[in-house]
């Protein structure tokens, strides 16, 4: 307990800003049912109502509140963009990690491949594969995913580029041991903190990605909510003067920057302490 | 009264630490340092890693290291307190008064720069001379510095010119705007004992014709008993003894003081080779890549059990890339290497478990061969796991008496390598290597990065354990010092050959062929005077 509230008193207030809006997000997601006044997908009043004691934040294009909209659509849009970055950070992680430790063809496979991958636009790519394919949630984690992997990839590969050559690897190779070991308990283990601190900077891509690939309306299908949808949906409204549009555009813009802040902190501590590396 | 040139009085240093989890805690570096310098004349400081030497060192300049603090006390250049200066007075005084000489030359140029640019950069930039004035200056400092073709050495690239030269061309850069003081933090640290010869003796001149006062910092006793006029000796940020060179080495008073003398002076008998070797290598070269030269050129060594062979050599002789191929890193080009009787398979992967075991190799950088991620427990405990299959109690057991036998407590099991220090790491890469059982260890430079007293406290234990586990030890260095305290036979390697190889007593006793000769009159010895005669014998051959 000392050593949390030593560290809550070191909090920078950027940081500490950050974490409660991160905390506040994280909580609307978890426990969108009981915390959203109204249903999700049931009209409930006139269309683009203003703000009342009935609907804080007014209705939609279709008379839904947009209160609970945006508590259910943060559910749908983290869920998505924390999948997606899970699965870009495993799977880039340990092919960048393989390909530094083997070396050669493998490594050039690999790398060629990523390559490939990363010369085509990653919006232009996803929009191609997602108006052949259909546009259901496992789908995007995965094109996603993949696509958000090869960032993740060139990143792990340069870090155990470095790690593979220490003394250490050296003498669990000169003892004998197999590629799982290097991998996992020599190298793993000391790529993890880089690895980390970009952890949250690439969920903010996700979140943003996702938000695109939405509002272009092949991302989350409706009558699911997701804030770049629910962009999508009142975009005519900002013509009559109808800020409907406007508040998950702003809740898009708030979750960045507090995820942000976060990771900006993360980073600072790995990289301020020399000897960070000893925990 | 001599002119005094810096007065230290009373010197405190501090610093903030911050460790994790905790709040910022002010620690005292140094304190309580007191010491006049006159015009012309050389101070040593000397002391091991921590002792507060280089943060001394600096003071004149009025500058701290990574947020260190000059917090007391005065610092008097030529009647004028350092401490009390502000930024424009700093800088006034900082490449005009005091000019500084780094322990690296080669990360201390910068590679995208013309020599003579960076020689004369300070002088031109406190106005002390005209370009053409500054240049005449500088060359005429090559001159002086032994440095090749002086007139022409200022157009090449730091990376054109050798590690020596380089460490000269920077005391050039420091002398050039004729300062008051030169500080020069270990400028021989990192350069081989033929090339540090002559750059002290180069050093050791240019102060005598120039009459600048000097700060000379190391922590080699017997290098700054060449150029030293007194000597101080540090320990925790505080001084031990304060001395003239001559009576720090011949009466050093404190104990401290007769360690850091009477180091390297293990005793250690010589075996005879026993008639079928534990290790040969028969005729073996190597190269880094199919069509490059030879780094290794038909090498023949044979190691008895349980003894010790050292090789010998400066950087580039080639003697890391035979640890190289017998640890089977880089397979040979040709030749074969025997081991226990039984041809050794050129490529690691073509090992088997057992020889890998058999043959360990403990690393010059303990910090770096261990992984930072894993406590001492671990590190020890893999190899009796991975060899023997040990688990659970008997493997706790095991790693409890390897760290008796390395002389480390019980209770270092649980910590992780940043939390030991430096000798206390390479002690656990050593109970590493024990935990495997093997015949044979290679010691790539294990003591070259440790302090003289903490070094001799390794060699003593190596000694101890080849007594108790008849374990064989292929030594390399550069040291001959350490070669002298505990080899059986010894290589001397030069370009990738072998020069000359024999038992001790043969290697270290004359006739000499040339580069013996030179090597072994290259180590600094503890004795005033003793470069001069060094320069003397070697103009003389």
């Amino acid at each position: 307990m000392s050593k949390f509230s030593t560290l809550l008193k070191q909090l920078p207030v950027t940081a500490f800003v950050g974490l409660l809006l991160t905390t506040t997000f994280i909580i609307m997601a978890v426990f969108a049912p009981w915390l959203a006044p109204y249903s999700m997908s049931e009209s409930v009043g006139e269309m683009w109502l203003g703000p009342s004691a009935d609907f804080w934040l007014g209705t939609d294009n279709l008379g839904r509140d947009l209160l609970s909209r945006l508590i259910y659509g943060a559910r749908t849009t983290m869920t998505i963009a924390a999948l997606a970055t899970a699965l870009a950070f495993s799977l880039g992680s340990i092919l960048g990690i393989l390909a530094a430790v083997y070396g050669g063809w493998v490594d050039q496979l690999i790398s060629r491949g990523v390559d490939i991958l990363m010369s085509i636009p990653t919006l232009i790519f996803a929009l191609v594969i997602l108006s052949v394919m259909p546009s259901t949630i496992l789908m995007l984690i995965l094109i996603m995913g993949v696509l958000d992997s090869t960032r993740v990839f060139r990143i792990s590969r340069a870090v155990a580029v470095d790690i593979n050559v220490m003394d250490f690897v050296e003498a669990a190779r000169l003892r004998g041991e197999g590629k799982r070991w290097i991998i996992f308990r020599e190298i793993l283990p000391n790529a993890l903190t880089p690895l980390v601190a970009e952890l949250g900077l690439r969920f903010i891509f996700a979140v943003l990605f996702l938000s695109s690939l939405s509002f272009l309306g092949l991302g989350v299908q409706p009558p699911e909510a997701d804030w770049g949808s629910m962009v999508r949906e009142n975009r005519q409204g900002i013509v009559f003067g109808v800020p409907a549009a406007l508040i998950p555009a702003g809740a898009i813009a708030l979750l960045a920057i507090s995820v942000n802040l976060v990771a900006d902190w993360i980073l600072r501590r790995t990289t301020d302490l020399k000897g960070g590396r000893s925990g | 009264m001599a002119d005094t040139l810096l007065d230290i009085r009373n010197l405190k240093i501090e610093a903030t630490t911050y460790p994790p989890g905790e709040p910022p805690q002010d620690i005292t570096i140094v304190e309580g340092i007191n010491l006049t310098l006159e015009r012309g004349k050389v101070m040593g400081l000397i002391g091991e890693s921590g002792a507060g030497k280089s943060t001394i060192g600096l003071s004149p300049a009025g500058y701290g290291r990574g947020g260190v603090r000059l917090t007391g006390g005065e610092v008097l250049i030529n009647g004028r307190d350092v401490l009390k200066e502000g930024p424009a007075g700093l800088r006034n005084l900082r490449g005009k008064a005091v000019c500084y000489v780094a322990q690296s030359a080669a990360a201390a140029f910068n590679p995208a720069q013309k020599l003579m640019e960076q020689v004369i950069e300070t002088t031109l930039l406190h106005k002390l001379a005209k370009r053409p004035e500054a240049e005449a200056r500088a060359v005429e400092l090559f001159r002086q510095l032994g440095l090749p073709d002086p007139e022409h050495f200022g157009d090449r690239y730091p990376h054109q010119v050798s590690g020596g030269q380089l460490q000269r061309a920077m005391t050039a850069m420091a002398l050039c705007p004729q300062p008051d003081l030169i500080i020069f933090d270990e400028p021989t640290t990192a350069l081989d004992v033929t090339t540090q010869i002559d750059v002290l003796a180069a050093i050791k001149h240019a102060i005598k014709t120039t009459g600048v006062g000097a700060l000379y910092i190391t922590h080699d006793l017997a290098v700054v008993a060449q150029v030293a006029d007194d000597i101080m000796v540090l320990r925790h940020g505080k001084m031990v003894e304060l001395g003239s060179a001559q009576q720090i080495i011949a009466e050093p008073k404190e104990a401290y003081t007769q360690a850091l003398v009477s180091v390297r002076s293990i005793e250690h008998s010589a075996k005879a080779p026993t008639e079928t070797p534990l290790l040969s290598v028969d005729n073996i070269s190597a190269a880094y890549s199919n069509n490059a030269q030879n780094v290794l050129n038909s090498i023949n060594l044979a190691l008895s059990p349980g003894q010790t062979l050292a090789v010998v050599g400066e950087s580039g002789s080639g003697k890391s890339t035979l640890a190289r191929v017998i640890t089977g890193l880089l397979p040979p080009n040709q030749g074969q290497i025997l081991f226990d009787g039984q041809p050794l398979p050129a490529a690691l992967k073509a090992r088997d478990k057992e020889t890998l075991r058999e043959l360990q190799m403990i690393y010059q950088m303990a910090d770096v061969a261990m992984n930072p991620r894993h406590t001492v427990g671990t590190i020890i405990g893999r190899p009796l796991t991975f060899y023997f299959g040990l688990s659970g109690k008997v493997r706790h057991q095991r790693v409890l008496e390897l760290l008796e036998e390395t002389e480390l407590d019980a209770s270092y099991i649980d910590r992780y390598p940043a939390e030991l220090s430096g000798g206390q790491k390479q002690r656990v890469c050593i109970a590493r290597a024990l935990a495997a059982n093997p015949k044979l260890i290679i010691c790539d430079e294990v003591t070259s990065a440790l302090d003289p007293l903490v070094a001799d406290g390794i060699l003593k234990l190596l000694l101890r354990l080849q007594a108790r586990e008849n374990v064989a030890y292929l030594f390399i260095t550069h040291d001959l010092a350490t070669v002298k305290a505990i080899a059986d036979s010894i290589a001397v390697m030069h370009q990738g050959n072998v020069v000359r190889y024999g038992t001790r007593s043969e290697v270290l006793s004359p006739p000499f062929d040339d580069y013996t000769q030179t090597l072994l009159a290259s180590v600094p010895q503890m004795k005033i005077g003793w470069l001069e005669e060094a320069i003397q014998t070697r103009s003389t051959t």
